[in-house]
């Protein structure tokens, strides 16, 4: 396991990172097997509004599996989650429901590539949302210039950079006015100069307030911007803490072995 | 500069070498040549050798067919022109076969005076299939599309106006049945009411009403009856119906054998398995004879509509494995994407996964095309009139009794031409696809 541990030299603007009283995900007592693989155990989760929460952990831990669990990516067999207050169950409209608002980016971007990334971005937004075709452009080049690459909104995926495509990934999420993203290790199919253009278009996220859920190794990013960090072994969660803590003062055993592997020291 | 190793000295160029003529040898069609065709010895034989055999088959073949005959009336008579002319022994085609017959190796036994109506039916098919396959047409024409089979319907067969217009409410019927089902309890009744609620429409509704109408405003034109179609228009007839109505029928069962659901997954695995697995002829046969057992007695159920069936079936069979194909190749994570971002299945299938699937699959789709295009003449083995069969009995008459390869010929150059433009569409298809999405 490699850790590129970019800084981000930007001043990070605090003032809208607040944590609220609201519950947006609530995970109880939850397990999943694949076949007779035990491989989520007893997990219990309780995300608020605007938490910013980084989930490591080595590999095969069950990290991604966890959180494809909470847009239903994955089906759980055992315990409770409800996200946003609707419950997860094979209820098609709920799932669909909680889908539309969960925006969710994948390591290795599955942007569509017979569609534009204009298309991309509205795809979403006018079948599932019914927004008209002018609006949702409108909105999705609202994000793109966000993400910082309106210029490629007539290009198609195949003819981006791997930087950008995930920005684009972003952006087609955002378009569809998520209140709660998961990130699953989107910087590690990336070199270490895209890695930086996607994590400064995070920061800005999380400086919206915006609620995030993300699997990642950069120990940077997750120092500047998590207000939790969460560390996940063999289907467990092991251990979660304040970044500050967690990296300076860790507590159980694995996490040490873990933080001294990923941080080489 | 002491430090300075004397391999290292600085350079700086001081003019630019303008560009210059490759050799001689190496230039064009010399190049061309030597690189391809004479290389090496054994290059250089087989070169010789090719030459040799093109040569024998072209000076047999081209004489036959340019110093052929198309004046004569007869086989008897072409051999006597032939002999006044070219002296005897020489072998020359009888085009005059063609001459006399082309009108029945195109359009069978179908009135003379009415030839116009399958011609026009042809024009309209390419008018409806324009704005499918270029997609540069406005939108809109698609409902032309919509309308053009039942509108080739009813210039082919004729008879009254009403039958093609009140089958074709059929599927307005039907579009409101889903709009209906999905109001009140979503996609699945609506789904289920889409296919049943237009089929008792057709059984049951569908036969007086077109009777009512016709017996108010008896609007029609000549009816023709199957049994007089013939010749390339009936090989068009199947093909092109076979063709439009196997590509819907095989990406439905595609799905299906993908499908979560038992029984959709079975009845789809068992369809394809069947039907793929004994020849067409065999389901040729089984249309012409083995039907009239199980349908109940007295009912005129048209031979050739039973053709379309079977050929569509065995012809869906194929495109569903080629689209099974075109589905398994794309990466997990499409699906995926689509599902977190609350796309439902039908939305994500027809946005999403068939797009790019379709586009996979397109050599295979259309390979089955050309297949299913071709393997049309087999009917002559049931009774129908297709070239093949026109051929055989043109050569049963006095006339032209003992001609062979002059029919053969002109049948299957016509085949080429259509299954050669189908393969040409298809790679500029594919070539376009490629050049927007890279
Ligand atoms: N579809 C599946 N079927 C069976 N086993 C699976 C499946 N997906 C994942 N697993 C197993 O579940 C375990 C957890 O997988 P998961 O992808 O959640 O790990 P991870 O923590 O995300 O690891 P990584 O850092 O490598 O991405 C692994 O042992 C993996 O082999
Ligand atoms: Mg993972």
């Amino acid at each position: 396991m490699t850790a590129t541990d970019i800084e981000t030299e930007r001043h990070i603007d605090r003032s809208a990172m607040t944590v609220s009283d609201e519950v947006a995900i609530e995970i109880r007592g939850m397990n999943k097997w694949f076949g007779s693989f035990h491989v989520l155990r007893d997990i219990n989760l309780t995300v608020y509004r605007g938490e910013r929460i980084v989930i490591c952990g080595p590999s095969g831990s069950g990290k991604s599996t966890l959180i494809r669990c909470i847009n239903r990516l994955e089906e759980h067999q055992q315990g409770d989650i409800t996200v946003d207050g609707t419950l997860l169950s094979s209820d098609l409209k709920n799932i669909d429901r909680i889908r539309s608002e969960v925006g969710m980016v994948f390591q290795h971007f599955n942007l569509f590539p017979h569609l534009t990334i204009l298309e991309n971005c509205t795809l979403a937004p006018i079948w599932v949302r019914k927004v008209p075709k002018k609006e949702a452009e409108a909105t999705a080049m609202h994000y793109l210039e966000r993400v910082k690459i309106p210029e490629q909104a007539h290009k198609y995926p195949g003819q981006l950079s791997g930087g950008q495509q995930q920005r684009v990934a972003i952006a087609r999420s955002l378009c569809m006015n998520p209140r709660i993203m998961l990130f699953d290790e989107p910087t590690s199919a990336l070199d270490p100069e895209m890695i930086k253009e996607v994590l400064d278009t995070m920061i800005g996220l999380a400086e919206e307030g915006m609620t995030m859920l993300c699997v990642t190794h950069e120990m940077g990013f997750a120092r500047q911007v998590a207000n939790r960090v969460i560390f996940m072994d063999q289907g467990q969660i092991v251990e979660q803490n304040e970044p500050e803590e967690f990296f300076n003062n860790p507590q159980s055993e694995r996490t040490k072995l873990f933080l001294s592997q990923i941080l080489g020291h | 500069m002491s430090d300075t190793h004397a391999q290292t000295q600085p350079f700086v160029r001081g003019e630019m070498l303008p560009e210059s003529e490759p050799p001689l040898a190496e230039k064009g069609a010399v190049k061309w040549l030597r690189e391809n065709l004479f290389s090496g010895w054994l290059n250089i034989l087989l070169t010789v050798v090719s030459l040799y055999v093109i040569w024998v088959v072209l000076s047999t073949v081209v004489p036959w067919t340019v110093l052929g005959i198309w004046d004569a009336d007869s086989l008897t008579g072409c051999r006597e022109i032939r002999d006044a002319r070219y002296g005897e022994g020489m072998e020359v085609a009888c085009w005059a076969v063609i001459a006399d017959r082309w009108q029945q190796l195109l359009f069978g036994f179908y009135p003379r005076d009415l030839y116009a109506r399958p011609v026009l039916a042809l024009l309209v098919f390419f008018a409806g299939i324009a704005p499918v396959l270029f997609t540069g047409l406005p939108r809109k024409l698609l409902w032309g599309s919509l309308a053009a089979p039942f509108v080739m319907y009813w210039l082919l067969w004729g008879g009254s106006i009403w039958g093609p217009i009140v089958v074709a409410l059929g599927l307005a019927v039907g579009a409101l049945a889903f709009q209906v089902g999905n109001r009140a309890q979503g996609a699945l009744l609506g789904g289920i009411l889409a296919i049943v609620v237009p089929i008792l429409y057709w059984l049951f509704l569908a036969g007086p009403l077109i009777r009512a109408l016709a017996s108010v405003l008896p609007i029609g034109i000549e009816f023709v009856p199957s049994d007089d179609f013939g010749g390339f228009m009936l090989s068009f007839i199947i093909g092109i119906a076979g063709i439009t109505l196997s590509l819907p029928l095989g990406i439905l069962l595609a799905l299906g054998r993908q499908s979560d659901l038992f029984i959709i997954n079975k009845v789809s695995v068992a369809f394809i398995e069947i039907i793929r697995g004994v020849p067409l002829i065999v389901w040729l046969f089984t249309a012409s004879l083995l039907l009239n057992y199980f349908l109940p007695p007295g009912t005129n159920f048209d031979l050739m509509l039973r053709v379309i069936i079977m050929v569509t079936f065995f012809a869906s069979a194929y495109i569903a494995e080629v689209v099974r194909g075109g589905l398994a190749a794309l990466p997990k994570g499409q699906y995926e994407a689509g599902d977190a971002l609350g796309l439902d299945y039908a939305k994500s299938m027809r946005l999403i996964i068939l797009p790019q699937a379709l586009k996979i699959a397109i050599p295979g789709i259309v390979n089955t095309f050309i297949g299913l295009f071709k393997d049309t003449t087999l009917v002559v083995f049931i009774g129908l009139l297709d070239p093949i069969g026109l051929s055989n009995s043109i050569r049963a008459t006095t006339d032209w009794n003992g001609i062979y390869w002059e029919l053969f010929v002109f049948i299957g150059i016509l085949f080429f031409i259509c299954c050669y433009s189908m393969g040409r569409y298809s790679l500029a298809l594919e070539r376009k696809l490629t050049r927007e999405n890279r």
